[in-house]
């Protein structure tokens, strides 16, 4: 950013100018940017999400913990030497299975976040371009599909096919597009009027170049602050499910498949399989919402949730 | 107002008819043909296919799809594979006491999150603003069921005051009567539920406040002199809520969602244990009708939200 501004031959005005201070203009993005850095919340979003990464992908390099091997004498064992932070059932490490655990959860989240966006953009860009009767079917079809039970439709659809991480973030993605699809939609018709579409038609532009290089980049801070929100929402959703018994198949888990039994295990008084993760989903959760918000101020973006 | 009605009643309807082509397209394909599951893994193929056949399993879709429709109109929810019963029973039986604990869930938390929104925005960015806000930020980031796990914790293993879970006299009968016997048993699942929506719905209270306060006839009224109180109980309040209606409406599947882990947490014998056993025996009936069930009742509510809105807003019932 400074260099370019070093570029620019700086010559103070003599006199004010009219309308205000000249400056040099910067691109939205820009100047959303800086004011999400200056967002003290965002940051420790920020700081927390890169913990995570770290926790579970370098964790298991210098921590190996036991996760795969059944270990019956060692079995919900209360945080010990050896094992900082218990052992399940099993007999396998709570620290190790949170960091193994952590990565199927992660990748599910963005996964997920990252197809329901793809389609959902599309989708929106679609719809709100054609105008008329296709609007008007493609977002009866949004209507139907939001009007049932995300949670209901997962777990009859994740009990039968999503037993690994990419068959169910498929799932999730599948049916978590609506909410992006009615965003965008409402960009572009508000965008598709404007004068540069319409200089970008008058040109010669195509649909398909007015859609991916005219639409979907200006409609893109919209998108982004709801990826955050998409994540985060896409997380609960495979803690829900693994919490009731219907996540991965061993020897694939998440955090949720931690969970399973949740109720059961806190009777007993094994807080150790329940907190520690718990704390995990939250973090991260939360993580993701702070950025989330911080993105939609920055990018002076309004956005009604769900 | 009343073709505004009207045009929102048709397009309900749409969606409705929307809603049962993708719970039948569902039920066929994740279901199939039913045969196999009812008759068992030791019937014969044979058997199957006559069993199939004979309840016209092997029609064209598009036919049992008017005929799915048909039975639907009349009420019929079909039969379940593994309980011999049918769906119809089983949902009446298990509903009353989902929506005994819904429905006081949901009344608690526009009881609270309402006086708490408006708090929130006539003391903005005070301490206590911030406190609320942070709270309900960790409550919304948090899944459901580990709240429902965090009361457990603290009413009933660390202070031995409510049970953690439903005593016999509700879980196993899942009598509405029990329920209703045992308020002890109710706090901790009501207390999650409403939790949750409090978290949701003060947030947008708040933001909807401080709209409202934003506005000429707020000034107005304290201009003429009106007590801050009375500003806030005739021109605030009702103001700020009206967005809040149709929120409540949308957030139907949520509570829905929610209604489902709590009572799994709680061991709750309602509509959320039903759903989770006819899950693990893949009773697809079930499942697609409660499914349904939740579409239906989200468009209703939706609906319903908006005829509130219209008598409630005179800007919307006059233009």
């Amino acid at each position: 950013m400074f260099r370019e501004m070093e570029a620019l031959p700086v010559t103070a005005p003599a006199t004010v100018a009219e309308g205000g201070e000249v400056t040099v203009i910067q691109s939205g993005w820009r100047l959303g940017l800086r004011s999400f850095a200056q967002n003290r919340l965002a940051v420790i979003g920020l700081v927390l999400i890169v913990f995570f990464v770290l926790f579970c992908y370098f964790g298991p390099f210098l921590y190996h913990g036991n996760t795969t091997v059944a270990d019956v004498v060692n079995s919900n064992s209360a945080p010990v030497q050896g094992h900082p932070l218990g052992t399940d059932s099993t007999g396998f490490d709570v620290l190790g299975q949170m960091m193994v655990g952590g990565q199927a959860s992660l990748e599910i989240g963005l996964l997920a976040a990252a197809i329901a966006t793809l389609v959902g953009t599309l989708w929106g860009a679609i719809a709100g371009l054609a105008g008329g009767v296709v609007d008007g079917l493609m977002m009866r079809i949004v209507d139907v599909v939001l009007s049932i039970p995300l949670l209901f439709v997962v777990l009859i659809v994740g009990a039968k096919w999503g037993s690994s991480v990419v068959s169910l973030a498929l799932i999730i993605g599948v049916f978590s597009w609506l909410v992006p699809a009615r965003l965008v939609r409402g960009e572009v018709l508000t965008l598709r009027v404007r004068d540069f579409v319409a200089a970008a038609r008058a040109a010669g532009a195509n649909r398909s170049r007015l859609v991916l290089r005219h639409l979907i980049p200006n409609a893109l801070s919209v998108v982004v602050v709801n990826i955050t929100f998409q994540v985060a929402d896409a997380i609960l959703l495979v803690a829900a499910l693994g919490f009731l018994g219907f996540g991965l198949n061993f020897p694939t888990f998440d955090w949720g498949d931690m969970l399973s039994g949740g109720t059961t295990n806190l009777m007993n008084g094994y807080w150790w399989q329940v907190y520690p993760v718990g704390i995990c989903i939250v973090l991260f959760v939360m993580a993701m919402n702070l950025i989330g918000d911080a993105l939609r101020d920055a990018l002076d973006v309004r956005l009604r949730r769900r | 107002m009343t073709t505004y009605l009207l045009r929102r009643a048709a397009s309900s309807v749409i969606i409705l008819v929307g809603i049962s082509i993708l719970v039948f397209w569902m039920l066929h394909v994740i279901g199939g043909a039913p045969g196999r599951a009812v008759l068992g893994l030791r019937a014969s193929q044979v058997s199957v296919d006559a069993w199939n056949k004979s309840h016209g399993f092997e029609r064209p879709l598009i036919i049992q799809y008017l005929t799915y429709v048909g039975q639907l109109l009349h009420g019929n929810l079909g039969t379940s594979y593994k309980q011999n019963q049918s769906v119809d029973a089983i949902l009446a039986e298990h509903a009353p006491i989902s929506a005994y604990l819904s429905g006081l869930g949901l009344f608690f938390a526009i009881m609270i999150a309402f006086p708490v929104g408006i708090f929130q925005a006539v003391k903005r960015n005070t301490l206590s603003d911030n406190v609320v806000t942070t709270a309900a930020f960790i409550t919304y980031s948090m899944p459901v069921f580990l709240l429902g796990l965090l009361l457990i914790q603290v009413f009933s293993l660390t202070f031995h005051v409510l049970p953690a879970l439903a005593p016999a006299a509700v879980s196993q009968n899942s009598s509405l009567i029990g329920a209703i016997t045992n308020p002890q048993a109710m706090v901790l699942p009501v207390a999650t539920l409403t939790l949750v929506s409090v978290a949701n719905y003060s947030r947008f209270m708040r933001s909807s406040a401080l709209d409202a306060l934003a506005q000429d006839y707020i000034k107005a009224a304290r201009a003429k002199g009106l007590p801050e109180r009375l500003v806030l109980l005739r021109h605030l309040v009702r103001n700020a809520s009206l967005p809040m209606v149709t929120l409540i409406g949308l957030s139907i599947p949520a509570l829905l969602a929610g209604n489902l882990i709590t009572e799994n947490v709680f061991n709750y014998p309602g509509l959320g244990i039903m759903f989770i056993n006819a899950l693990n025996q893949e009773d697809y009936p079930v499942l697609l009708a409660y499914t349904l069930m939740g579409g239906v009742l989200t468009v209703v509510g939706n609906y319903v939200a908006d005829i509130a809105l219209t008598v409630a807003d005179p800007r919307i019932r006059l233009a």
